[in-house]
């Protein structure tokens, strides 16, 4: 009876893991088809359509608009979320619980819904679609999360070490530069690269907010309009393998930062 | 000013810049939202009228309530096939899998997680389509005659879902189980209650707390999403975020958007407003 249901419990766990590892394994394969259509059966190995990818200059100016769109935006999410978590959780205002309410209410706002106000707000202004926009958008969405990041990473430990600091003569700005932020080093990086994941990944804010200059997930969705297509799949691969790349590098230098302080 | 006056000060110093980007680029914004669904776009020029001609609309005409009836639909058919296959991998990595064996196995349930948006639509489109892996797996294992209409279906669009939410639920469902101390469910075997027992009237509803979370974030991403549905549900119906689109990007009719947006808004709030009263029933 317990064997049957150790048994019956491996069998799930092997169809869930196929259902969540199908559509991955899929992309990744056909994206090395030698041939025009990435469906059964394959052929290959082949890297032709990595290299069509590297060749296709609109592809690469997205590719390039992101990381710059990722890197801008996770910068100031982390920033303001980093002073906003210092203030609630150092000075307490007196309305402390409010402002972490206020801050953190984008996250239940849909990005469909918050694109349209920035598109709306953008009309009434007369300005135009930019990625100047996009980066505006995304720290709309990240900073609820970089503040909550940081937040959460705020210790007594810490405190107690800027009190010394400060009973020792230090100015603000030195316990903050000093004290304050390397204590907080791994939780900011981590702020930051959460941010930037979601910023490059992102699509309906830059589809509402860019016309000429897209970012990455827009372009993807252009060259959708195509149909099947093993270029597709190529660059799906890549930005994977950079995400999952990036994730693991900010882990193991997270715990490696944290490991040391403890 | 006093030292505590001084300190509240600075709180609000520190947090400003903060509270100062969310009021001007996600208040700001959303009260244009709100008020654009107030005016009406007549013969291509807006109209700054206040009426509530756009919520009617919304409500009355076939189309537009449609889209929220499916919307609705597929959101909650999503909920519960998820937390119905989430729960059991959830579970089993929990308390069936050794420790170490199990935290590898969560890591590598939320592994696809980080596949691009847009691309993870794609990818099923791949899987799904008439000369994809399913229907050429099942047409040489013999078990249809002829390829099947997958993609540009509903179906579609709930496999999609629920792929991204399984793993989602997952996270959340086995963080709540493994809060449950063992001594709970020793207790009950002690007491001699059978191993279905302790599942049902100790473990499940201990757990909740996890379902409901993950029901409710899975509830607002799905029913907010444009991709999945426009990808892999394609034309076969209209969900309310590809009406919303429609409006903005065919007819450049922004307060008949802003309206279904609020509509959108509306339902995710009630949806709020149920699970909080369930999930501080639960807690008590």
């Amino acid at each position: 009876m317990r064997r049957l249901g150790t048994v019956v419990g491996a069998l799930y766990l092997a169809l869930v893991y196929l259902f969540i590892f199908l559509p991955v394994v899929t992309l990744m394969l056909f994206s090395f088809q030698d041939g025009r259509v990435p469906v059964p059966p394959f052929r290959g190995p082949s890297l032709q359509w990595y290299e069509a990818l590297f060749a296709n200059a609109r592809m690469m100016a997205a590719l390039r608009n992101s990381v710059v769109v990722g890197m801008v935006s996770a910068a100031i999410a982390t920033l303001l979320g980093f002073l906003a978590a210092y203030g609630v959780a150092r000075y307490r205002p007196a309305a402390a619980r409010a402002v972490r309410g206020f801050l953190v209410v984008p996250i239940a706002v849909s990005y469909l819904v918050i694109s349209l106000g920035l598109s709306i707000g953008a009309n009434e202004l007369a300005v135009g679609r930019s990625l100047a926009l996009v980066v505006i958008g995304h720290v709309v969405i990240n900073l609820p999360l970089a503040f909550l990041v940081v937040l959460s990473q705020m210790g007594e430990h810490q405190e107690r070490l800027e009190k010394a600091a400060r009973d020792l003569g230090a100015s603000e700005i030195k316990v903050l530069a000093l004290i304050t932020v390397p204590t907080l080093l791994p939780g900011l990086l981590a702020a930051f690269a959460l941010s930037f994941t979601l910023s490059w990944d992102e699509f309906v804010i830059a589809l509402f907010l860019t016309r000429f200059d897209v970012t990455l997930p827009v372009e993807i969705w252009s060259s959708l309009r195509t149909g099947l297509d093993p270029e597709t799949n190529a660059v799906g691969t890549l930005v994977f393998v950079l995400s999952i790349g990036l994730l693991a590098l900010t882990y193991l230098i997270v715990a490696r930062l944290s490991r040391r302080r403890v | 000013m006093s030292a505590e006056e001084r300190s509240t000060a600075r709180g609000w110093a520190y947090s400003g810049p903060a509270l100062a980007w969310t009021l001007v680029f996600f208040v700001a914004p959303m009260g244009l939202v709100l008020v654009y669904s107030l005016y009406t776009r007549v013969g291509g020029a807006l109209d700054r009228t206040i009426t509530f001609a756009n919520y009617e609309r919304a409500l009355n005409t076939p189309v537009f309530r449609t889209a929220l009836v499916n919307s609705i639909e597929v959101t909650l058919i999503t909920v519960v096939v998820s937390v119905l296959v989430a729960y059991p991998v959830a579970y089993l990595l929990a308390y069936r899998v050794p420790p170490q064996l199990g935290r590898v196995l969560l890591v590598l349930a939320v592994l696809p997680f980080w596949t691009s948006y847009v691309v993870r639509s794609y990818s099923w489109l791949l899987v799904l389509a008439r000369s994809g892996v399913v229907n050429r797996t099942l047409l040489e294992l013999g078990l249809i005659s002829s390829p099947i209409t997958i993609a540009n279906t509903r179906a579609a669009t709930v496999i999609g879902f629920v792929h991204f939410f399984t793993m989602l639920m997952t996270l959340t469902i086995y963080a709540s189980l493994v809060q449950i101390p063992e001594s709970y469910r020793k207790a009950a075997r002690d007491l001699g209650a059978s191993g279905w027992r302790t599942l049902l009237h100790v473990t499940i509803p201990l757990s909740l707390p996890g379902v409901v979370v993950g029901a409710f974030l899975t509830f607002v991403l799905a029913i907010g999403d444009y991709v999945t549905p426009q990808i892999l549900g394609g034309a076969s119906e209209l969900l309310l975020p590809q009406a919303i689109v429609l409006q903005v990007q065919r007819s450049a009719d922004f307060p008949m958007a802003a309206a279904l947006s609020m509509v959108l808004l509306g339902v995710i709030a009630l949806a709020y407003l149920l699970s909080a009263r369930r999930f501080s029933l639960t807690t008590r």
